[in-house]
């Protein structure tokens, strides 16, 4: 009991005793960071050995700069790397929009019911892997028997199938509208809850003064969620090294890989399916490293524009 | 009581005016963004429940043709599908029962402004969300620990979201302080706070974060498909993923000039057949569970 007081808190060496049991609790989580997050990066510095799996990362011999020459002269790595950045502008730039635009509509929605239901089916993507989504992309898409080309067939709107999925330009437009669609939804939960947060004393006023609703929406919504869009622009720029590994693997295919291929399919190719393990670890630190400037850059423009930085 | 004052206060707009024309054309555009969330299912479904000559000849839509059970027979006579549906939930219990007992361990601790080393160990969580050792030696790192090709390989290595610990260090933080101040006065230790009071308080967040690892795990195939040969674990997103790609070859071997017919047949009303057994049981208990998704969402919203 005596141990809890204060007095005895604050004294220099209770601080352990008092706390012990916090320290406890933190074993395992810290543990976890250490093995599986903090080993690995040791790891990286196999992308200056000539990697040898039976000697190890401590018993390879060092290329220093090697892994890095060799891959940045490979053009596989170039068509890789200009799709990773070429695939995200694209996602950014037909993406980013139309989760602001649908969560004014959800909120200027009158009809409560048709709105939840809505909302409910709007999310529904997000819940899926993009091993299902592909799956159901890849039959929708497919040249023949798929729904979108069947039914442009049968009604005569196109003498042949659309190669959604088998020409380069056409599977980069497929990718980046399933894309789009599968985070519209989702993408509008903050927006909404930041429509919320605007104060409704401001609408009055703009009604007062004879805003008509395309005005309010203008003057009012969108300076409202000004703060929201904006941190999230930058997130997205901080993010357009990074591509996720499930959507280009699973839709992507052998007869567009010039346009498909990106860094995490490249990687894996590289890494786990040659065993090339030092080329694959410098292309992944690359891109680490890389992705880490923009993303602190991306904060400083925030912060400089007078915006909640994200950190 | 409350609830009549705020409708009070709330600007009512005109009675009958709600249908006017703009609102019907945002209506239909929502509506219609929606049901192109729906669609793609029903289309699947009506494809696996169709026959092959239906299906290749491109007359089905949203509605079964010549309705044929064959796939589905197919799926269940075959007993590595429901093999992998029983491993795929096993994996799922046990990773996010872990889940949650770190993050609980991280974040009630990182709550303590008393706790000596705090702001450490906070940076030792958040560094690992911008900095990672990348694929390939974490990829190594399992294999040294001799987790690869494990069920093991499948639940360690993701165990501890920041992202979702920082939603309960926020949560946590914005308790009401005072009941844990009586406990403490009545002589309670960190550990009966936590069991007595914070976790009975924040089940809501622990509801949502549950999913949010359930969900992600069940949906998870980059960890399979590095870390998993053994046929016996393969979690059902990795199954899925073969018997598409399987059918994809086929397909484009199908189009450089082979007999489409033949090849086409193996698996055209399979693969959406198994789209939809590993969609069922999300599409069962989505509507439920949809809510606390949401609110997870603006709570990591507000950092800690």
């Amino acid at each position: 009991m005596t141990t809890h007081l204060p007095s005895i808190n604050r004294s220099h060496r209770g601080w352990f005793r008092r706390d012990w049991r916090l320290y406890a609790m933190l074993v395992l989580p810290v543990a976890f960071y250490l093995i599986f997050c903090y080993k690995p990066m040791i790891g990286v510095i196999i992308a200056f050995q000539n990697y040898n799996r039976f000697k190890g990362m401590w018993g390879s011999e060092w290329v220093e700069f090697e892994n890095f020459r060799f891959i940045m002269g490979m053009s596989d790595f170039k068509f890789a790397l200009r799709n990773t950045l070429w695939l995200n502008f694209l996602g950014l730039v037909a993406g980013f929009p139309v989760p602001i635009v649908l969560a004014i509509m959800l909120n200027e929605m009158k009809s409560v019911g048709l709105k939840k239901l809505s909302q409910t089916l709007l999310y529904l993507p997000h819940f899926l892997s993009w091993i299902i989504i592909g799956g159901m992309v890849l039959q929708i898409f497919s040249p023949k028997t798929g729904l979108i080309n069947a039914t442009l067939l049968k009604w005569g709107l196109i003498d042949k199938s659309i190669p959604f999925l088998t020409k380069g330009p056409q599977w980069q437009a497929t990718y980046t509208v399933v894309g789009v669609w599968q985070g519209m939804g989702w993408g509008t939960i903050l927006y909404l809850s930041a429509i919320t947060g605007i104060n409704p004393e401001l609408f009055e006023a703009a009604k007062i003064d004879g805003a008509n609703k395309m005005q309010q929406i203008w003057h009012v919504t969108l300076p409202g969620i000004r703060p929201t869009i904006v941190v999230l622009l930058i997130l997205s720029v901080g993010q357009m090294m990074n591509i996720s590994f499930d959507r280009p693997q699973i839709l992507g295919n052998p007869q567009v890989l010039k346009y498909c291929d990106v860094l995490s399919t490249f990687v894996y190719r590289t890494g786990i399916q040659n065993h090339r393990f030092d080329r694959a670890t410098a292309i992944g630190l690359f891109q680490s490293v890389v992705g880490l400037i923009l993303i602190t850059g991306a904060n400083f423009v925030s912060k400089r524009l007078g915006e909640d930085g994200i950190w | 009581m409350s609830k009549q004052v705020d409708q009070a206060l709330v600007y009512q707009e005109p009675k009958g005016k709600k249908w006017t024309g703009p609102q019907i054309v945002l209506t239909v555009i929502v509506l219609i963004l929606s049901l192109s969330c729906l669609l793609p299912f029903i289309n699947v479904a009506a494809v696996s429940l169709s026959s092959k000559s239906a299906i290749l000849r491109g007359d089905v839509s949203f509605w079964p043709v010549e309705l044929d059970f064959t796939a589905y027979k197919a799926i269940f006579a075959d007993p590595s599908m429901p093999h992998s549906l029983f491993f795929t939930i096993s994996i799922t219990v046990a990773y996010t029962a872990f889940s949650m007992i770190l993050t609980v361990l991280m974040a009630y601790p990182l709550t303590k402004k008393r706790l000596r080393g705090r702001n450490f160990f906070s940076f030792l969580a958040l560094f690992t969300m911008y900095f990672s050792g990348g694929t390939i030696p974490i990829y190594l790192n399992i294999k040294e620990l001799g987790l690869l090709d494990t069920p093991w390989s499948l639940i360690l290595p993701g165990m501890l979201s920041t992202y979702n610990m920082i939603i309960l260090k926020s949560f946590f933080s914005a308790l009401p302080k005072e009941l844990e101040e009586a406990a403490i006065i009545d002589g309670a230790n960190d550990f009966q706070v936590l069991l007595r009071i914070y976790l009975p308080l924040s089940m809501a967040s622990l509801a949502t974060l549950t999913l949010f690892y359930a969900v992600g795990k069940w949906n998870s195939f980059q960890d399979a498909l590095y870390y998993i040969n053994n046929k016996a674990y393969q979690p059902l997103q990795l199954k899925l993923y073969n018997i598409i790609k399987g059918s994809q070859a086929v397909d484009i071997a199908a189009m450089e000039g082979g007999s489409s017919a033949v090849a086409t047949s193996v698996s055209e009303s399979i693969e959406p057949a198994t789209i939809i057994f590993a969609t069922l049981p999300i599409l069962v208990v989505y509507p439920f569970v949809q809510r606390y998704f949401v609110k997870g969402v603006t709570i990591g919203a507000i950092k800690g």
